[in-house]
């Protein structure tokens, strides 16, 4: 549905230029003269489109491109290869108006005045945006409302905390109501109440607006609350572009069977049914390779005295952190999911 | 223009509340400001009465009405924003900048302007306190009077824009205090600070003519002292003029590089 898609990137890359030297007052001698750099590929040819509305969780570890790609997506960054448009705008070019519709938070950047009070820069920002005094009125009742910021709006941001802080920032980067949200780490650091808070006001605001939103996270609570869709990226290669729940189906080569036992588990041979991740009384999770799970279940139902027996899908987390620690290089990973092709 | 409005009244208004924070650190800055004219305005007078009261054509009080007005003037047009580009980059501050739908200059001209507003309150009332202890006094023409409006806000647009383009050096390197020192000692010597130019030799004066400084300081404060024929105010303007031309075209090559730069290394 090319028509419908907010976020076009197509081979998009990026190589960085960094200086190299050893360590030693030798090495600074020399680097004087000649210096040495390196290129670093953080962003491999990456293509994928991102429809209106849609909440896509966009994932990988340190390092895999992901706040490199947001950037350029933004227009801080230029690509060295490739092309994007978003909202029909080349984002490197930093139109206006492209600016005025579209919002990038990143957990460790602020936009808040230290030193004045938090709806100062609102105000501020109300200037800069041109956003007329009634929507703003709004826009402010709404996101105090949402993100419950009666409290801290006359405080200086130098005397909220750091959750606080991060409410109020999304709040200053949402007054002008963009249509395409850039959410990098938004919940970074901040206590588990609070980002059940956030969560739910994206899912909020995106109801409410029809917002496009790429969000990365590191924790998983985030993506399976808010993306049915996510892109896994790592070393700068597209691994994954899909569902939430097809990416156990692709990565994960083994599956969760929790079996209840009537007569307890002591003395059974549990290990030659699998990997046992946990048991109790009475109760045992193993890990079965995924083409076994039917034989393995079959013999588990034929010659133990079972109760119950569920066959899940491992925990998202897990599989994340299979696939970063599986694959070093995704080119060589056999699973390798390529682009969707529009 | 008129479009900028509220987005400028929204600068100022940010600009003195975070200036209302840092009252002593303000008042600081602003003695660090009045020291050095002072300081050169207290040497040349003593020099001036050891000489029989008349140096280079400028008498006891033509020293003291100078360096009072250069106060003045440096404080009108003085600009911090080569020391703080490179803080603001190093710190990822840049890119909230860069995100906003306007150009970050109007930002820093109307930080400046706030700035030079609030201080007012205390350079006014001092300068007048100067005038009376040093016994200055001064008959100015009207016509220079009116003349010294344009001319100071022309003065203080071409030091911005120069000033501002190179605090953008720091996309290449944030080691820059070493420029920005080099700057501010030929800027010394040019511009009138350390002593009226006409006390300079000849080809001090002439290189003074050709390079931007003398027009950001040493011409306004001619100005105010009516040592400027009206021709000589005419070329001046035109001088101003140029350099401020110059300065803007400067200014756009430099930042859309310095972005280019930035936004290829990492922002």
């Amino acid at each position: 549905m090319e028509q419908d898609s907010v976020i076009h990137i197509d081979q998009l890359s990026k190589i960085y230029t960094v200086n190299e030297r050893e360590a030693g007052l030798v090495a600074a001698m020399r680097s004087l003269v000649k210096r040495k750099t390196r290129a670093v590929q953080a962003v491999d040819s990456i293509s994928f489109s991102v429809n209106e509305g849609e909440i896509v969780g966009f994932l990988g570890p340190n390092g895999a491109g992901k706040t490199t790609t947001l950037k350029m997506l933004s227009g801080l960054l230029h690509p060295t290869g490739g092309s994007a448009t978003v909202l029909g705008f080349r984002p490197w070019e930093r139109n206006r108006d492209y600016l005025r519709r579209m919002t990038l938070v990143m957990g460790q950047r602020n936009q808040l005045l230290w030193d004045i009070p938090v709806i100062d820069t609102f105000e501020l920002n109300r200037a800069v945006y041109r956003i007329p005094e009634p929507q703003f009125r709004l826009a402010v009742d709404e996101l105090t409302d949402l993100l419950d910021l009666e409290p801290l709006l006359q405080k200086p941001t130098r005397n909220l905390s750091l959750g606080e802080r991060m409410k109020c920032e999304i709040a200053a980067a949402l007054l002008h109501r963009p249509s395409v949200l850039f959410l990098d780490e938004p919940t970074i650091g901040l206590d588990v109440t609070m980002q059940r808070r956030i969560r739910q006001f994206i899912t909020d605001y995106n109801m409410r607006t029809g917002a496009t939103v790429l969000l990365t996270s590191h924790y998983m609570a985030d993506v399976e609350a808010l993306c049915k869709r996510v892109i896994v990226i790592h070393h700068g290669k597209l691994l994954y572009d899909g569902e939430l729940r097809g990416l156990a189906d692709r990565f994960a080569p083994f599956k969760t069977v929790e079996v209840e036992l009537r007569n307890g588990v002591r003395g059974l041979p549990l290990a030659q049914y699998g990997e046992l991740m946990a048991h109790s009384e009475g109760r045992v999770t193993l890990r079965i390779p995924k083409a076994e799970t039917a034989s393995v279940t079959g013999r588990l139902l034929a010659e133990l005295d079972v109760s119950d027996l569920t066959v899940q899908d491992p925990p998202i987390e897990d599989v994340i952190e299979h696939v970063f620690n599986q694959s070093p290089d995704p080119l060589d990973h056999p699973d390798r999911q390529r682009p969707p092709s529009e | 223009m008129f479009a900028y409005y509220p987005i400028y009244k929204g600068y100022f208004r940010t600009a003195l509340m975070v200036q209302f924070q840092y009252r002593i650190a303000m008042l600081i800055w602003l003695l660090g400001g009045i020291i050095e004219p002072l300081m050169y305005l207290v040497v040349w007078r003593t020099v001036s009465e050891q000489q029989g009261g008349s140096v280079g054509g400028y008498e006891t009080n033509d020293f003291v009405v100078y360096f009072i007005a250069m106060m003045m003037v440096s404080h009108a047009t003085f600009t911090w924003i080569m020391w703080e580009y490179v803080y603001r980059i190093r710190m990822g501050l840049f890119s909230v900048m860069l995100l906003k739908p306007i150009h970050p200059i109007h930002s820093d001209i109307a930080d400046n302007i706030g700035y030079k507003f609030l201080t007012l309150t205390v350079m006014g009332p001092l300068t007048l306190l100067l005038a009376w202890f040093f016994e200055a006094t001064w008959q100015p023409l009207p016509w220079t009077l009116a003349a010294f409006v344009p001319v100071l806000i022309l003065a203080f647009l071409m030091r911005f824009y120069w000033e501002w383009s190179l605090a953008m050096v720091a996309f290449w390197t944030t080691r820059i205090d070493a420029m920005n020192q080099a700057y501010i000692v030929v800027g010394l010597f040019f511009s009138g600070k350390l002593a009226p130019l006409s006390l300079f030799p000849e080809i001090v004066q002439r290189a003074a003519d050709i390079l931007p400084f003398r027009w950001m300081l040493a011409f306004p404060v001619e100005l105010l002292l009516g040592r400027i024929t009206p021709r000589e105010l005419l070329i001046g303007i035109g001088a101003q003029l140029f350099w401020l031309f110059a300065g803007y075209l400067f200014m756009q090559f430099i930042y859309r590089a310095g972005i280019k730069r930035y936004a290829a290394f990492g922002a």
